[in-house]
């Protein structure tokens, strides 16, 4: 039966690969089962959006017509399932790849992709180690959390208050992100009185908050996602706790709003590495995606969509489709994106990745000068 | 200082009190047929969920309407579901494995628990859901600087009542005496005129009903209800029943309250107590370090009484 | 192998040698068949061959001696952050394999004795949820361990681990036979798997029918009367926890040199869960079948991400469910209907000893 299955699958396989054009794989990977599916979906929907575009212009690359094509995968957040998938886009022949969305993952990917030579931009790591593995064709969009991190501690500690509390969810993300506040808020004068931590599958933050409040701080950082975000917002305020709260771009999404109910006020504050969507140098993004797709950007579709670009634009500069052949092109690159300019420096990282802090207001992210 | 340990005594309770309402349907389930119903978490997220459903409809039906009123419909509409939920997996999955060997349900269980978390993820789709405040969340201050919600307070108060109503209806009424011989001997029980089919369905109905209600106060605490919602306090709650003496029901009960009470002061206090060399990132261990150590002395739990082996 | 062997429909029972030399090229040729659908396959056939490692190991605590171990991926994750500390930059060691694989495989026995001490008095549920809490704290610790002392990188992971290196021939990279021809790493990978893969199934060959494979099923089939006989079964359970320990040590340190990072993801409560279901589903305490269930597990949810797609286009013409959560569904379904068809698994064990013709190596003398 199985085998049977197979069969018909590779003829399915088989019979859709007769067109008139070239048809040029791009390769996503990100979670689309688990805790940060909505994530995952979202940024595969930035660079689906992206090849969608550019098909619907018509590319012409070395004299013949090309089409762009998706191939998604999920990886669960999972390090193995990564690595699997990695290679399931590799074996498919995909000419580059965006992804992966978490550090954990695609930090053993990238090694795959390094061996196979096909260029990866991920719009979402943000794990310093990324990039300095030294391989070749690795990038990504968005700062990484040294940058993030450096202005959330020094924002929180000269402007809202010198007493910090710093919460991390233990994820790589959260805990590396709350390593370098925690320099950034030495840097800027601030003293850490309380390092406190909680999971990514927590809804339960009561005792620690608790703890908190005893210390009396100023403001309290959560480096961690939205979904954790949004309740711990509500429970500051069941433990009648008057402290500014912020949080970095994992936290700075419309779905915490939704989260947190009426349990948000104007002291909340969040930032994201990049620019805000309304100040991204392609303001009608965030309509063209939410008709596209019928849902919000959450957080990293447009670096998700510039990467996307970013490796087609590389392919029509270098007239070629071949990793070997673009990737030189592709270190160079230097375009206006949906989030600004894209270029990477030498070790693949975003240049000028810059960090932009908001406040809440009206049901809203404002972005505010700092 | 008294008042942040009053705080996290408070902070345990609550956890405490929804951790024992499910573990309840954990030791109920194993009490009679020796099975870790590894789907009682997903039952949780299935109330939490259809609650959340049903409470949308309702506000969009006929809005305007009292909160309470809102909060009522949802568990009216929950509790049922979660029911036929639990039939439905007794009946299909569990009753043709009662002589399987023993962990063969244990993998049906697991495989339900997918199931569930899958239909579920088709249904309400992968996103967290933001969980409608019926209950008043805002603080009243109980003594300075300790505040307790009254959706904190219902949660506590719904927890106790069930469990008394649960206890009451096992030692008082001839279901309940029904359940206990099923519990202590299948064929036995089913020789003096017991059907037991018909007691082993309705233990997974009332578990699942406990779990619905959890559910809907856990989503309603929180504030936020997703598809895998369920597996945490799943995995809790099935270590307090352990905790307490799994199969007997006041275990479940103290094992649940213990269990809230010790992750709420172990976070609070761990620092203090090891001289920052561990910190609250340890909170989801101290369950299971305290529970080792419980049941090196009593390895049976707090309330167990000495079970038959099962080969 | 002979029971592997036996498996094989027909061959088996009647002409064992030739089952078993079947058997062999099979083993063989299996990557040779997958990379006809691409090196995907390889890598899935690698990560099979190390779930068949788990699967022996935690067969061995489960099946042989009947203790129910929901936490056997602590001992994988030992092994997987031994190679992580004694083999990369993150304090600077590099020995080789044949110190850090033996180093991980005794750390890991001594995790198991550890986990085997205070739950020797406890049975069955019990069990499972301590061991279920002992796989937690030893995850937790991985991911937490930077403070006040940086140990493990917390959840950053350690990365850029030395790869495996056997006389001189590194595993990791591709082996260049001419200029042009070389041999992919995935399959180098693949045939060192395969080698621990067949040690162990000799070893456990040997193990399952000595005095103390004899002594373990004894305990599983009835503890008491084990006991009343003069076994030992403190220390033998004991024996189980260290034996089977050690294989998940072993898989660990081959993990990390084939992934070259590791972190504590890998090493979640869903994964015990998985080793479990995967000897449960092949037939637990038969060693055929825990093999053929580890294999069938570990590639099904890939070949249901690779059909969930095409199938449903072309038998409806659009896709209704993303594939992610057809496969999901499916593998779920799977678990259920397997087990409410045959709740002893694909292939069940036959052995209980109180029939002496089960005894393997005893054929004929009972009939």
């Amino acid at each position: 039966m199985k085998a049977k299955l197979l069969v018909l699958a590779l003829l399915g396989l088989g019979t859709s690969v007769v067109y008139a054009q070239e048809i040029v794989k791009i390769g996503h990977a990100g979670p689309l089962t688990g805790n940060i599916a909505h994530l995952g979906k979202d940024n595969e929907n930035g660079a689906r959006m992206a090849i969608e575009e550019e098909n619907a212009k018509g590319v012409k690359i070395g004299g013949k017509a090309v089409k762009f094509e998706l191939i998604g995968e999920d990886d669960q957040a999972d390090p193995k399932t990564g690595t699997t998938v990695a290679q399931r886009l590799v074996d498919a022949g995909v000419k580059g790849v965006v992804g992966h969305l978490n550090s954990g993952t695609t930090i053993p990917a990238s090694r795959i992709y390094d061996q196979a030579g096909i260029p990866m931009i991920s719009p979402s790591a943000t794990n310093p180690k990324l990039t300095l593995q030294g391989y070749q064709g690795v990038f990504r969009t968005i700062a990484n959390d040294v940058q993030q991190g450096s202005v959330i501690g020094k924002f929180s500690a000269t402007q809202l208050g010198k007493r910090v509390a710093i919460i991390d969810d233990r994820t790589a993300y959260g805990q590396g992100l709350a390593d370098e506040v925690e320099k950034g808020v030495k840097a800027g004068g601030g003293s850490v009185i309380a390092r406190e931590y909680t999971n990514n599958q927590a809804t339960d933050f009561m005792a620690i908050l608790t703890k908190i409040k005893a210390t009396n701080p100023d403001v309290i950082v959560y480096s961690g996602m939205d979904a954790q975000g949004g309740p711990m917002l509500k429970q500051i305020k069941e433990l009648g706790i008057g402290a500014k709260w912020i949080t970095g771009d994992g936290g700075c999404t419309p779905e915490l709003i939704k989260l947190a109910g009426d349990a948000i006020s104007s002291r909340a504050y969040c930032t994201q590495a990049g620019l805000p969507l309304e100040q991204m140098a392609d303001k009608t993004f965030k309509d063209r995606y939410q008709k596209r797709f019928g849902t919000e950007v959450q957080i990293y579709a447009p670096y998700s969509y510039d990467a996307a670009m970013a490796i087609m634009t590389a392919m029509q500069k270098a007239d070629s489709v071949e990793p070997a052949k673009y990737l030189p092109v592709l270190k160079k690159i230097d375009f206006k994106g949906v989030t600004g300019t894209v270029a990477f420096d030498e070790k693949g990282d975003i240049k000028n990745g810059s960090v932009t802090v908001y406040e809440y207001r009206n049901g809203n992210w404002m972005p505010i000068k700092h | 200082m008294i008042q942040t340990l009053l705080q996290q005594i408070i902070n345990g309770l609550v956890v405490g009190s929804v951790y024992a309402v499910v573990a309840l349907g954990y030791t109920m389930v194993y009490g009679i047929l020796g099975l870790i119903n590894f789907a009682h978490g997903d039952i949780v997220m299935v109330g939490a969920l259809t609650a959340l459903s049903s409470i949308l409809f309702l506000q969009e039906a006929i809005p305007g309407l009292p909160p309470v009123i809102y909060f009522l419909f949802g568990l009216l509409v929950a509790i049922p579901v979660c029911m036929a939920v639990g039939y439905t997996m007794e009946r299909a999955a569990y009753r043709r494995l009662r002589n399987a060997p023993r962990l063969a349900p244990l993998i049906t269980a697991i495989g339900v628990s997918f199931l569930l978390q899958t239909l579920a993820m088709i249904i309400w789709g992968r996103s967290y859901h933001s969980y409608p405040q019926l209950i008043s969340t805002a603080p009243l201050q109980i003594f300075t600087g300790v505040f307790v919600t009254p959706v904190q307070l219902l949660t506590i108060g719904l927890s106790a009542a069930l469990m008394l109503a649960l206890v009451v209806l096992v030692t008082r009424t001839k279901l309940g005496r029904a359940m206990r011989a099923t519990a202590e001997n299948h064929r036995i029980a089913g020789l003096m005129g017991v059907d037991t089919n018909r007691i082993i369905a309705l233990t997974f109905i009332i578990g699942s009903g406990l779990a619905a209600v959890a559910g809907v106060m856990i989503a309603s605490n929180y504030g936020v209800a997703h598809y895998s919602m369920g597996f945490t306090p799943g995995i809790k709650a099935f270590t307090a029943a352990v905790l307490g003496g799994i199969g007997n029901l006041a275990g479940a009960m103290v094992g649940g309250v213990v269990l809230g009470l010790i992750e709420a002061i172990g976070a609070g206090y761990i620092e203090t107590w090891t001289g920052g060399w561990l910190n609250s990132s340890y909170q989801d261990i101290f369950a299971f370090i305290i529970l080792g150590i419980v049941l090196i002395f009593r390895p049976t739990g707090l309330l167990g009484e000495r079970v038959a082996d099962r080969a | 192998m002979n029971n592997l062997s036996q498996a094989i429909p027909f061959f088996g029972k009647r002409n064992p040698k030739l089952a078993l030399i079947i058997l062999l090229v099979l083993a063989f040729a299996l990557p040779l068949v997958a990379a006809i659908f691409g090196r995907t396959w390889v890598r899935i056939l690698d990560f099979a061959m190390l779930y068949i490692l788990l699967a022996i190991g935690l067969n061995l605590v489960v099946g042989f001696a009947g203790l129910l171990d929901l936490g056997y991926i602590a001992f994988y994750a030992v092994g997987a952050y031994t190679w992580a500390f004694l083999a990369s930059p993150q304090f600077g060691v590099h020995l080789p394999f044949w110190i850090v694989l033996p180093l991980g495989a005794a750390f890991a026995a001594v995790a198991g004795i550890l986990l085997g001490f205070p739950t020797l008095r406890l049975r069955g549920d019990y069990l499972a949820i301590v061991t279920l809490g002992f796989g937690e704290i030893v995850r937790i610790f991985m991911n937490n361990l930077t403070h006040p002392v940086n140990i493990t990188n917390g959840p950053q992971g350690i990365g850029q681990l030395d790869p495996l290196v056997i006389f001189g021939l590194e595993i990791n990279r591709d082996l260049q036979i001419t200029d042009t021809i070389s041999i992919n790493s995935l399959f180098l990978f693949y045939y060192v798997f395969l080698g621990a893969v067949a040690l162990a199934v000799l070893l456990i060959k040997r193990l399952q029918v000595s005095r103390v494979g004899r002594a373990w099923a004894a305990i599983r089939d009835d503890e008491l009367a084990a006991k009343a006989i003069g076994i030992n079964t403190r220390n033998l359970k004991l024996l189980a926890f260290a034996m089977g320990a050690t294989f998940g040590g072993v898989a660990g340190g081959l993990f990390s040199a084939f992934q070259g990072f590791v972190s504590p993801e890998s090493f979640t409560l869903m994964e015990s869960i998985a080793v479990l279901t995967m000897i449960v589903f092949g037939g637990m305490g038969n060693l055929a079948g825990v093999i053929v269930g580890a294999l069938a597990l570990a590639c099904l949810p890939e070949v249901l991400r690779s059909i969930a797609l095409p199938v449903q286009e072309r038998l409806f013409g659009a896709v209704y469910l993303d594939p992610e959560i057809l496969r999901m569904l499916l593998l779920s379904l799977a678990m259920i209907f397997m087990m409410l068809l045959k709740p002893e698994g694909l292939l069940p064990a036959q052995a209980r000893y109180s029939r002496i013709e089960h005894l393997p190596g005893m054929k004929g003398s009972g009939q």
